[in-house]
């Protein structure tokens, strides 16, 4: 029997009886992070990391939920479970489960890069490693955040030099506090759309250093937000919540902009390429750093990213899941709030 | 290099007309000479000859990124444009490099002499010192055009900004057999030349699409009315010995087209005509993907000339010895236009002829006839109209003849390119012939995005082959077929081709088991074939 089983339901750990993500109701889930394709609702006990605890009963409201430190470990019927961070959003987790001298290793979402808010990614070593594959092409290779905020706040000064509203969408969670971590407060005020301003709270008290905000509402001036930086979902635009801008100008920070296309495609200003995923590079260190011998790619070009594997000389499968990772980059921008994805 | 990237980066950025034209405008300010020169030649396709074929440049690329070669080409799929794919999978440049984009292109052109390993070498040492974006300008350079959102009609106008000088006087200054090895920016762009002001055009009178009953149009009497063509609008020029001719994005194509440099010894100086570009041969018109063969050729041979030889349509006179006629009413125009095309007695310049109608029920008669003459349409202008400039409606009207439809069943998929990169927007259509699904048209465009997002997922979750970028589906989906014309091919499985197929509709309520028959298009070649 393998330590975990690709069920239906999601991932599935016979031994211990409890599931990885589900996307089924069960009666006990290990949630590696917030976003709502990890983290859905109806089940009867959820254990994720410390950090991601606020952030589920924010999205998920009254639930039975445990919060464990990363690096301390925790048996279900004999089997050891870790967390450890996975640099993705805040509160995100790798989840290592052993037993009987196997190490198997569930990634979730990651990114190798520290953006200073999410907890630095560390590769744990493991027999059999299942990680995300989102960017896995190698045309995904991102440039240092520091590059990518120079570019972000430089489009803002100008825009607020001709008198015209910056807004910057990105996922209300995770993506919308890197974010905000990384603009320049001196070049003016920071707005943000209510659904970003209520996360963005709640990730605050949790202690997590972010700048100031204020919540745009039906009484702000329109005046005040000429300049200003508005920081909003991607669901927003379009939407009749923008009317009450003058001159903007849109952009949005994904990874998805790496390639001219998406970014033409996307009807916004300007295309920002910031991931909170791993690029091609981070993914192929971190798969060689875990050591693994059987590796197994799930979301994105999994096909072509275990044919790559297997060329490499590793044993390599796939995992599919409900959510055909490749909906993400199509509905990216347009899905209703709930559904956001990565 | 690095200020030719950047101005690529700005006009690539920005989908705003004024913005591309500043852009450009402060490019021509401010770069030296033959880096403009340069710029000119790539925005008009004037594109150094490629100087290492396409495969090699695949197969080095591939190699300093440590990449099989299997592994960039389905790269290359997803992107679409191979010029990026190389400068997305390439490692980071060991250093920098301030050389010109003049520079680069003489290093480019230098490699077309040198044997394969000293041309990788070249190409090597390009990839190590250029950075992403002028990797990738670099690539566009070895590999294709540049097809950034910018016309000839656009770049002209900003180097008229730049320059202070007339931006028509520029296109005719920019027109011809030039290349930045034979001249210079100087003698190019900014010496005054006799023929100047000779090649002005007037701005194209536009029509709308009739949307009204024919009945409110008034009295037939008051009306001309002449076949529409699905050709490219045309001006054609004849002034002081020299002939010119402006297609309708105000180009000027006359070199492009040199079947109609003969006028030039039979018109008369001082004459305007506007007509219809439109490849004819034995007293009818070709279909328009001939024409299509034409477009953006700059190299004319003697094959293509046979295949698909180019007319004008007149149908208007905008000026007559030198006298500007558009204030005059169109039955007057009409009457010297006659006289004009008479008198030239050439092939390549044809009258667009009138339909006689005294009841608007005979007229309609008349467009009925329309796709058995090749036409698109009636054409109804006012017999009283003055050639006005722009669109304005009441005075022309097009009347079109509506589209064959038919229902198909979708059962390939394949990504778009460009702004579509990562939907499936191309698809293969099938009809049934008895069980089995018979593909017999292709088609990429009548949807909106948020149809294709939709068809996107339904194509990704039910794929039953891929073949390369191409998916086979589940033949769940039923669309409405619109195509203007049907042939007998030989070259097709159906046995039919299918003149401009488009999606018309996507018939959601439809079962794929009612979508329609072989038998059915059968019958629709044999009606309108
Ligand atoms: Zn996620």
């Amino acid at each position: 029997m393998a330590l975990i089983e690709f069920q239906k339901g999601g991932l599935y750990v016979p031994e211990a009886d409890v599931y990885i993500d589900p996307w089924r109701r069960v009666k006990k889930a290990l949630i590696t992070h917030g976003h709502s394709d990890h983290a859905r609702w109806g089940h009867h006990r959820y254990v994720c990391a410390d950090s991601s605890k606020a952030i589920l009963q924010h999205r998920l409201g009254d639930i039975n939920i445990r919060g464990v430190p990363f690096g301390e470990s925790f048996l279900v019927n004999g089997v050891q479970f870790t967390f450890y961070p996975a640099g993705h959003i805040v509160g995100s987790a790798q989840i290592k489960v052993e037993y009987q001298d196997e190490i198997w290793v569930v990634s979730g979402d990651y990114k190798t890069e520290d953006d200073g808010i999410s907890g630095a990614f560390e590769p744990v070593p493991c027999d059999v490693f299942i990680t995300e594959s989102t960017f896995g092409l190698p045309i995904y290779t991102w440039l240092d955040q520091s590059i990518i905020f120079d570019e972000i706040n430089q489009w803002w000064a100008t825009n607020r030099d001709a008198g015209v509203t910056s807004i910057l969408t990105g996922y209300t969670l995770g993506k919308a506090q890197r974010l905000l971590s990384g603009l320049d407060t001196s070049i003016g005020p920071i707005y943000t759309h209510g659904a970003i301003e209520n996360m963005t709270k709640v990730i605050r008290s949790s202690g997590v250093p972010l700048p100031d905000t204020i919540r745009i509402t039906p009484e702000t001036p329109k005046k005040d937000l000429v300049g200003a930086m508005v920081v909003a979902p991607p669901s927003a635009t379009g939407s009749p919540w923008m009317k009450r801008f003058k001159t903007v100008s849109i952009a949005t920070a994904s990874g998805w902009m790496q390639l001219r296309g998406a970014r033409r495609r996307r009807s916004v200003d300007r295309g920002f390429v910031l991931s909170d995923h791993a690029d091609w590079h981070g993914l192929n260190q971190t798969i060689e750093a875990t050591g693994a011998s059987k590796i197994y790619a799930t979301h994105g070009y999994t096909d072509v990213f275990r044919r790559w594997l297997e060329s490499k000389g590793l044993e390599a499968g796939v995992v599919k899941t409900r959510f055909e990772g490749e909906l993400a980059e199509i509905n990216e921008g347009s899905e209703p709030e709930e559904e956001e994805q990565p | 290099m690095k200020r030719f990237a950047q101005l690529f980066q700005s006009l690539d950025q920005t989908t705003k007309t004024n913005q591309k034209v500043a852009a450009l405008q402060q490019y021509f300010s401010e770069a030296p000479d033959d880096d403009k020169l340069w710029t000119i030649a790539l925005l008009s396709h004037r594109r150094p000859r490629r100087s290492v074929t396409i495969s090699l440049v695949r197969e080095w690329a591939a190699e300093m990124a440590g990449l099989p070669v299997w592994l960039f080409d389905e790269s290359y799929h997803i992107v679409g444009d191979l010029a990026e794919t190389i400068a997305l999978v390439l490692p980071k440049p060991v250093k920098t490099s301030e050389r010109s984009l003049t520079d680069w292109i003489e290093h480019v052109i230098a490699l077309k002499d040198l044997e394969d390993e000293q041309k990788r070498e070249g190409m090597l040492e390009a990839w190590r010192s250029l950075n992403h974006r002028e990797r990738f300008v670099f690539n566009k350079l070895m590999t294709g055009g540049f097809r950034i959102g910018v016309s000839q009609k656009l770049m002209t106008r900003a180097l008229g900004r730049a320059t202070g000088i007339d931006e028509n006087i520029l296109a005719h200054r920019l027109m011809g057999d030039w290349s930045p090895q034979t001249t210079t920016f100087e003698e190019l762009v900014l010496q005054e030349r006799a023929a100047d002001d000779l090649s002005k055009p007037y701005p194209f009178y536009l029509a709308y699409a009739l949307d009204v009953s024919y009945e409110q149009l008034g009295p037939p009497a008051d009306w001309q009315a002449e076949r529409k063509w699905d050709g490219i609008r045309g001006q054609l020029i004849k002034r002081d010995g020299h002939l010119f001719l402006w297609s309708r994005g105000e180009e000027l194509v006359t070199d492009r087209f040199p079947e109609f440099e003969v006028l030039t010894a039979f018109m008369s100086d001082g004459i305007v005509l506007d007509g219809e570009i439109l490849p004819f041969k034995d007293g009818v018109p070709l279909t328009f993907q001939k024409l299509q063969t034409r477009i953006g050729r700059k190299k004319v041979t003697k094959r293509i000339l046979q295949e698909a030889p180019l007319i004008l349509m007149a149908y208007d006179l905008l000026e007559h010895e030198g006298e500007d006629l558009r204030d005059h009413p169109i039955r007057h125009r009409r009457r010297i236009l006659e006289e004009v095309v008479q008198s030239v007695n050439q092939e390549v310049l044809r009258l667009s002829e009138i339909i006689p109608f005294d009841n608007w029920p005979v007229l309609e008669q008349e467009r009925d006839r329309s796709r058995e003459l090749f036409s698109e349409g009636i054409m109804l202008k006012r017999l009283d109209s003055t050639y006005q400039s722009g669109r304005k409606k009441g005075d022309w009207w097009k009347w079109k003849i509506d589209p064959l439809t038919i229902d198909a069943v979708m059962i390939y998929a394949q990504q778009g390119h460009g702004r579509r990169a990562n939907l499936f927007t191309d698809y293969t259509f099938a009809v049934w012939d008895g069980d089995s699904l018979v593909p017999f048209a292709k088609a990429y465009s009548g949807l909106t995005d948020a149809e294709f997002r939709e068809i996107t997922t339904f194509v990704r979750r039910n794929t039953l082959e891929r073949f390369g970028p191409v998916r086979s589906v589940q033949p769940n989906l039923v669309f409405e077929i619109a195509f203007e014309g049907i042939q007998a091919s030989k070259r097709h499985k159906s046995g039919v081709a299918l003149r401009f197929p488009r999606m018309h509709r996507w018939r959601k309520d439809k079962h794929p088991k009612e979508a329609n028959t072989l038998h059915d298009l059968m019958e629709m070649l044999k009606m309108y074939g």
